[in-house]
């Protein structure tokens, strides 16, 4: 178990290296000179040269690379190019925004799918299950954004139950912080129990045929006991293997989302930032966003391990 | 209710694609100047209203649909003639190497199209072309997979091992046996994919960072909205209606196909 663990988490430093690699060899050599572009065409070769050194961007491309990599490790996403300002600065305070929304709407998507994904698998031959389909088809259609603009302008304008957009730290008013994400939350987590639901229904579909789901109903026990005695078990293992696609899909959906409710979100800065063509904090939010799914699919790899005995010797999925 | 997915999709994808065809040849206005009053309501002579610059909805709507199909079909081209191809070659590997790539196309995925197309974007400027290039490339693993999944089943068949008994190269069987075996689920893919294409390049659009103004899309009509929906909120509703009609087609008919395809899902879905 400790050795199949273990491999996994091999892959992924290496999955991490590369995508490590992609990013940096995209921002870094694909576009044009940033000090051409600081300083304008009317800049001498001189001035160019001197602006050069002083970004760093004179030394070769794997030691640059080399150095971005050791100061991430230290928490240091180095400086714009633009106005000199520290990444790690510009990052730390959208961090709480993007986390707390990415978090909650998985949470939220997963509590509304799992009920909703069961029933429609159970009660496939009833109207229940079609409706629930229907809802999923229908929620998998609608962009979250454009959810969340709708949610905004019902709850938030019209109906003034809750505030329609911007946000408050958690540190300043608690109360407020919970008030301002519920909008963008229920918008992002809405859309994705859509997607979710579809994966519940057929990973329980699956467990209806099984065997030992038929001997256990075959022994008098109800279909909800059987269900929830050998069922659950053996469609985490199949959802839990979704969840990581789930985040990354939550995480750019987040990006849009906090244009909507306008958030301080990583999204927002990640906006900014493309915009200005501002390399440096182009490559460090991007590798974040990256890194968490990278995380994530990570531990749902582990969590397999955990649950699926069969995989404790090694054995791969 | 069976056939009912495919039929409704195919129904709902004409008329996407109808509107797109009509509007390069006609719309009531031309959607990109002024054609009256600004926010008007819907009325005769505006059957959707116009919008905050006096524009036309109706004719905005139509052309957005023509931006959505091509954006759509470039993408998802980009995508099966890339991901097609490495699909068959992958399956041709051996073990070990057919793994590596598996894993590649893994790490692939932690790169969303939006995520690849804000980094595209931000190195090159937001335009048509670079979304198109960000969809397509991020949907490359999604065709990689079933091409791969779906030769590997062609070629451990028995006719595939008469080819090569006769000394046909690997090259006239994946043409002459393959590619034609797993048309049916690349089509189902494509349209799948299709409709997240339209997904994200409605998110980019509306960013703005898609196709560039005056160009009417669905996206950027709602951008465009953002600072008159709390009072006009038919602005937001009418564009946000259209890409979910447009994405609930395509996936309709992606369902209804692989169902029609594979008999053995008819059961579960009666």
């Amino acid at each position: 178990m400790i050795r199949s663990i273990a491999g996994r988490l091999g892959v992924f430093a290496l999955s991490l290296l590369g995508a490590s690699v992609v990013i940096f060899l995209a921002c870094q050599a694909l576009p044009g000179d940033p000090a051409t572009a600081l300083l304008g065409t009317s800049a001498t070769p001189e001035t160019i040269a001197a602006k050069r050194a002083e970004l760093g961007l004179d030394r070769p491309l794997p030691v640059r690379y080399v150095e971005w990599v050791a100061g991430m490790l230290r928490g240091d996403f180095g400086r714009s190019f633009a106005t000199g300002d520290s990444v790690t600065a510009l990052i730390a305070p959208t961090l709480p925004v993007t986390g707390s929304l990415a978090a909650l709407s998985l949470l939220l998507a997963i509590v509304i799918a799992l009920p909703l994904g069961m029933v429609s698998a159970l009660r496939r031959r009833h109207w229940q299950g079609g409706a629930v389909s229907v809802l999923a088809q229908l929620g998998m259609a609608v962009p979250a954004f454009w959810a969340g603009i709708l949610l905004s302008i019902f709850f938030g304008v019209r109906l003034r139950v809750l505030p329609p957009n911007m946000y408050v730290p958690f540190a300043q008013d608690p109360v407020e912080w919970a008030r301002h994400l519920v909008l963008p939350v229920v918008s992002l987590a809405l859309v994705q129990a859509a997607v979710l639901i579809r994966y519940v229904r057929s990973a329980f579909l699956e467990v209806l045929h099984e065997d030992y789901f038929r001997t256990a109903r075959a022994v008098g026990w109800t279909q909800g006991r059987a269900l929830l005695r050998h069922g659950v078990r053996n469609a985490a293992l199949s959802l839990v293997t979704v969840l990581g696609l789930q985040l990354a899909a939550i995480l750019v959906g987040a990006v849009v989302v906090e244009k909507v409710f306008i958030l301080p979100g990583l999204g927002s800065l990640l906006l900014t930032y493309a915009d200005r063509k501002d390399v440096m904090v182009l490559q460090a939010v991007v590798m974040l966003l990256v890194l968490a799914v990278l995380v994530i699919n990570a531990l749902v790899e582990v969590a397999y391990v955990l649950i699926d005995p069969r995989l404790r010797a090694g054995g791969r999925a | 209710m069976r056939g009912l997915e495919l039929r409704v999709g195919a129904v709902l994808v004409t008329l996407v694609v109808a509107a797109a065809l009509l509007s390069r040849f006609w719309t009531p206005y031309d959607p990109t100047m002024p054609a009256g009053a600004r926010l008007q309501p819907a009325s005769a002579a505006h059957p959707l209203g116009t919008d905050a610059f006096g524009r036309d909805l109706l004719s905005r709507l139509l052309a957005g649909a023509q931006s959505t199909v091509y954006v759509g079909v470039i993408a998802v081209g980009i995508a099966v003639l890339i991901g097609v191809p490495l699909g068959l070659w992958a399956a041709q590997l051996p073990g070990r190497a057919s793994e590596v790539l598996l894993r590649a196309t893994d790490v692939a995925q932690a790169f969303p199209a939006l995520l690849l197309a804000i980094l595209l974007a931000g190195l090159f400027g937001g335009s048509t072309e670079t979304a198109m290039v960000a969809i397509g490339l991020a949907s490359i693993p999604q065709f990689l997979r079933v091409a791969r999944a779906g030769a590997l089943q062609v070629l451990a068949s028995d006719f595939v091992l008469a080819a090569r008994a006769c000394g046909i190269g690997r090259l006239a069987i994946a043409r002459t046996h393959v590619l034609p075996n797993i048309a049916p689920l690349v089509g189902v893919q494509a349209t799948v994919s299709f409709a997240l294409a339209i997904l994200a390049e409605a998110a980019l659009s509306y960013l703005g960072l898609g196709t560039r103004p005056p160009t009417p899309t669905w996206g950027s009509m709602l951008q465009q909205a953002q600072s008159v929906w709390f009072a006009h909120p038919e602005q937001a509703v009418i564009p946000g209606v259209a890409i979910a009609v447009a994405v609930l087609g395509f996936n309709l008919l992606g369902d209804g196909l692989r169902e029609h395809l594979d008999p053995r899902l008819r059961e579960e879905v009666a």
